[in-house]
């Protein structure tokens, strides 16, 4: 059969390891084959549920911070003369030094909490713009619930929303800084709302350098192009995002909470 | 992520190395599959690239360096010596590919959208089919990439991944676990019988 070469490759082909020529050769053969696009669906349907499996185990916090502190110990040096004569002049500077560490950390960690509310604002685009936004649908949150067991490792309660406005239309599992945690979607006149929910300890900020009260978390969260609420409440951090109105937004928030 | 003499200051390694904490991890505890000593795999893999930063050849994979060095680490250990003893030899000749069924073991998972099954079986496999299934997958790396950091050539990357494919393929598929049961009692049913002759 003519497709037998082309399945041999078709592996090498899904993982983009074929040369640019072969490639689109490949794509056109792949568009007017039933069977190799459909052994193409398959395959790569295949490797994006390893992907997701793949991505299973996660340490624990503890671990994660003596990890942390042992790779920032400096390697030791040998102690001599000119060491000692430098260390000297370390000391008349140490203040500078001190100033200068400081801002480069407090760079850092600006730099961190910055990506975390992009990246959520990235999964809440990334989410409405797909063909299949939840992977259980449904408006009970006692169907939706149960769905995450055993999907993530931590559990958290979804607000009763009678007569609130908003309403369930599902929810997903997602990822931020490779942490598995639950993404919910809800609709208020007809503007989508996401809810994340992450385990506290998945970041390595501490919990109160997300506060949204603090001057520079308000500035952070001001420059994305949605509003926005963020938490933390029993060891877990709520994010909610979307375009509707802030007083929408608090209101889900507020919901959340009162469940919590 | 190459790293080119010039951006290499005495405290890159953190800055380089971090970032990678939690793909190591993961990556760790799928080789030995136990939360201990996946913790023990990372802190002597950082121990050790920490030691070994001097001579880390710049403009190289940093990525790939830090996995060659977990994966050896791993397979010196007590674990890796053990679950390496029954790995399958690496080999050009290939079967002939399956013909597309209506119920392929990927439609039949999807189905069932049973991640666990799928866990569940690349347990299962043997751990350089495990391993470099993950390079390939979750951390999306190169045959290239994966070549450096298994130290093997790119057409063994290639023959070792279709056939870590083709074994996670048969995992999945409906009645495996019989028909290995079945397996496994006929043989012993024929040793024993050929015992009597």
């Amino acid at each position: 059969m003519v497709c037998e070469s082309w399945k041999e490759k078709l592996d090498t082909y899904l993982d983009g390891e074929v040369p640019e020529q072969e490639m689109r050769t490949f794509d056109a053969h792949v568009r007017t084959c039933p069977s190799c696009a459909a052994d193409a669906l398959a395959r790569v349907q295949m490797k994006r549920a390893i992907q997701v499996a793949g991505k299973r185990f996660t340490p624990s916090a503890d671990f994660r911070k003596r990890m942390q502190q042992r790779v920032a110990t400096k390697p030791k040096r040998n102690l001599n003369f000119g060491w000692m004569l430098a260390a000297a002049a370390v000391i008349l500077v140490a203040g500078v030094l001190t100033t200068t560490y400081l801002e480069t950390n407090s760079g850092r960690y600006l730099a961190n909490r910055d990506h975390i509310f992009s990246e959520i604002a990235d999964l809440h685009v990334e989410t409405l713009a797909s063909s299949s936004p939840v992977d259980v649908v449904s408006t009970d949150r006692h169907t939706v619930k149960p769905w995450f067991q055993g999907k993530i490792p931590f559990a958290f309660n979804l607000p009763e929303l009678q007569d609130s406005g908003f309403s369930l239309l599902g929810g997903r599992m997602t990822y931020l800084d490779q942490a598995p945690g639950a993404h919910l979607i809800y609709d208020v006149r007809k503007h989508h709302i996401s809810v994340f929910v992450f385990q506290e300890r998945s970041f390595s900020l501490d919990s109160n350098s997300l506060n949204p009260k603090l001057p520079s978390v308000a500035a952070s969260l001001a420059k994305l192009p949605f509003n926005t609420e963020t938490w933390s409440q029993n060891g877990l951090r709520y994010f909610v995002i979307g375009d509707a109105s802030q007083a929408d937004i608090d209101s889900l928030a507020k919901l959340f909470k009162a469940a919590s | 992520m190459d790293v080119s003499g010039a951006d290499l200051k005495p405290d890159s390694f953190e800055e380089l190395a971090m970032p990678l904490f939690d793909q190591l991890y993961n990556f760790a505890q799928w080789l030995t599959q136990n939360r201990d000593e996946a913790e023990d795999l990372v802190q002597e893999t950082y121990t050790k690239a920490l030691k070994g930063f001097s001579s880390f050849q710049l403009g190289t994979n940093f990525r790939a360096w830090m996995y060659r060095i977990l994966r050896n680490t791993f397979l010196t250990s007590r674990t890796g010596l053990r679950v390496t003893m029954t790995v399958p030899l690496d080999t050009d000749e290939e079967g002939p590919e399956l013909a597309v069924e209506h119920e392929t073991p990927e439609t039949l998972m999807f189905e069932r959208s049973n991640r666990e099954l799928l866990q569940g079986a690349m347990d299962g496999l043997p751990v350089n089919f495990r391993e470099i299934l993950l390079l390939c997958e979750v951390e999306e790396m190169s045959y290239q990439e994966i070549a450096e950091t298994l130290s093997v050539p790119i057409g063994t990357v290639m023959s070792r991944l279709s056939r870590a494919r083709r074994a996670l393929r048969d995992r999945l598929r409906p009645g495996f676990q019989e028909a290995a049961k079945a397996d496994i009692a006929t043989r012993t049913l024929v040793r024993g019988t050929n015992h009597g002759l």
